[in-house]
């Protein structure tokens, strides 16, 4: 336990503290972050208020909604986002949101799966997401993690594709840089699922991995894959004491 | 394929002499400055200007992660030019610019790109040649 503390805070002491660091929505122009914060023309609400309505729609054989067993979401879903990814004990690894609420679909509402960037997971998790807004990051604390995180780290550390580059070499040595009209954010994973202009829809994080491997000309890994999950507790854990912003809007 | 393998032969050779520079020609056909110019422009093909200002009126957002390449063509040799583009990690290990005419040490290169430089040696020629021609200030 106080092994694992002093691993966190020796991980997390590497990089700046919370107070230093700045969130991709830090970086906007005032333009983007009056839109991603004014309820009315935030699109990614649209898909946050179709979440809310799926919450309380049952589904599968097992005909249950989300709300038979959780309750009201501005309880039960409360920080919730803010602490993904977690263990799964059936399935012995890490889970994020996407893959929990695709699994509580299969599992608990015996229903069919949903594909990770369909439509209604996305409305889903943004409607979870939103519950966390304004939360502090606090990644979970079991150690069956920590494995993860490091694996995370060197992959994001790890040089890759037909350009040669790494996650770190933009998003922590040049934060902040121009490459061409696009700022270089630090890449915190605060406001996901989120609405990006260049998508015109709403999208989660591991496609906006995609997007970044793709970039560098890297085979991109899968969504939900064990590496994108594993990157994902990295970012989480970087970004810990950040305030969660889902569904953000980012150019 | 097999150009690309000699030229990694190459560096490993210009490797040690580190900045002094490739001083031959990759290939017989002299490089074009204009079509260089164009390549150099090419966001999409070459990314120079992604991450490099210079003087391109043309292109209204220019990269600020690498030197202006304003007058670059007094600062440095044409070997020295011809070395950068081919691989900058001749010069700097840690450099983040890519090697455009190199497949050494590259991990998880994406199934389009597989097996190819980012430029083939004839564009490296003419790129060196444009930018050898960057004389002066931007006026
Ligand atoms: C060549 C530079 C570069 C590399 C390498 C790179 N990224 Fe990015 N990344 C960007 C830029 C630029 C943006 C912002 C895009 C925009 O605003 O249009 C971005 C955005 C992001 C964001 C969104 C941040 C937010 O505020 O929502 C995340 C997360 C991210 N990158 C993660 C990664 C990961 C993980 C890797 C490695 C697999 C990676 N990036 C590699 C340039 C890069
Ligand atoms: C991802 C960023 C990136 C890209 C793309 C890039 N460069 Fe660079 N370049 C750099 C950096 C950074 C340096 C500084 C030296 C170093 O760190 O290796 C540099 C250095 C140079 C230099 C030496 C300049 C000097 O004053 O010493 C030349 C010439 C150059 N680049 C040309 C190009 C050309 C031509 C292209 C496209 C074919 C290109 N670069 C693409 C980042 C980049």
């Amino acid at each position: 336990m106080m092994l694992r503390a002093a691993l966190l805070t020796g991980a997390l002491a590497t990089v700046a503290t919370a107070e230093e660091r700045r969130t991709g929505y830090e970086m906007m122009s005032p333009d983007l972050r009056a839109m991603q914060d004014d309820e009315m023309s935030n699109p990614g609400m649209l898909w946050v208020a179709e979440g809310a309505a799926l919450w309380d729609t049952p589904e599968g054989e097992a005909g249950l909604s989300c709300a038979d067993c959780h309750g009201g979401a501005e309880q039960s879903m409360a920080g919730v986002a803010a602490r993904y990814p977690a263990w799964d004990e059936d399935s012995g690894a890490p889970v994020d949101l996407a893959g929990r609420i695709g699994l509580c679909r299969t599992r608990h509402q015996n229903a069919g799966a949903w594909d990770r960037e369909s439509r209604p997971l996305l409305a889903l998790a943004a409607f979870v997401s939103r519950q966390s807004k304004g939360v502090p990051i606090t990644p979970d604390s079991d150690p069956r993690l920590d494995p993860w995180r490091d694996t995370g780290r060197v992959l994001f550390e790890t040089r890759m594709g037909q350009l040669n580059l790494a996650c770190a070499n933009c998003h922590d040595d040049h934060a902040g840089g121009h490459l061409a009209a696009a700022t270089i954010p630090e890449a915190h994973p605060t406001g996901y699922p989120q609405y990006r202009l260049q998508w015109e829809e709403m999208g989660g994080l591991h496609r906006r991995f995609g997007n970044c491997m793709a970039g560098v000309r890297a085979e991109p890994f899968a969504s939900g894959s064990p590496e994108y999950i594993a990157l994902e507790l990295f970012l989480m854990s970087r970004a810990a004491g950040l305030e969660m912003e889902a569904p953000a809007v980012r150019p | 394929m097999g150009r690309a393998l000699s030229c990694a032969a190459a560096i490993a050779i210009a490797g040690p002499l580190g900045a002094q520079g490739l001083p031959d020609p990759l290939t017989d056909v002299p490089g074009d400055p204009s079509r260089g110019h164009a390549i150099v422009l090419d966001q999409q093909k070459s990314l120079c200007v992604l991450c490099h200002a210079g003087p391109f009126a043309e292109v209204p957002f220019q990269g600020d992660l690498g030197p202006d390449l304003t007058g670059v063509g007094d600062r440095l040799s044409l070997p020295e030019l011809r070395l950068r583009v081919v691989d900058s990690r001749s010069v700097n290990p840690d450099t983040i610019m890519p090697p455009f005419h190199s497949l050494d040490g590259l991990a998880r290169v994406g199934a389009r790109w597989q097996g190819t430089t980012i430029l083939t040696a004839q564009e490296v020629e003419d790129v060196v040649a444009y930018l050898a021609s960057l004389k002066g200030g931007s006026e």
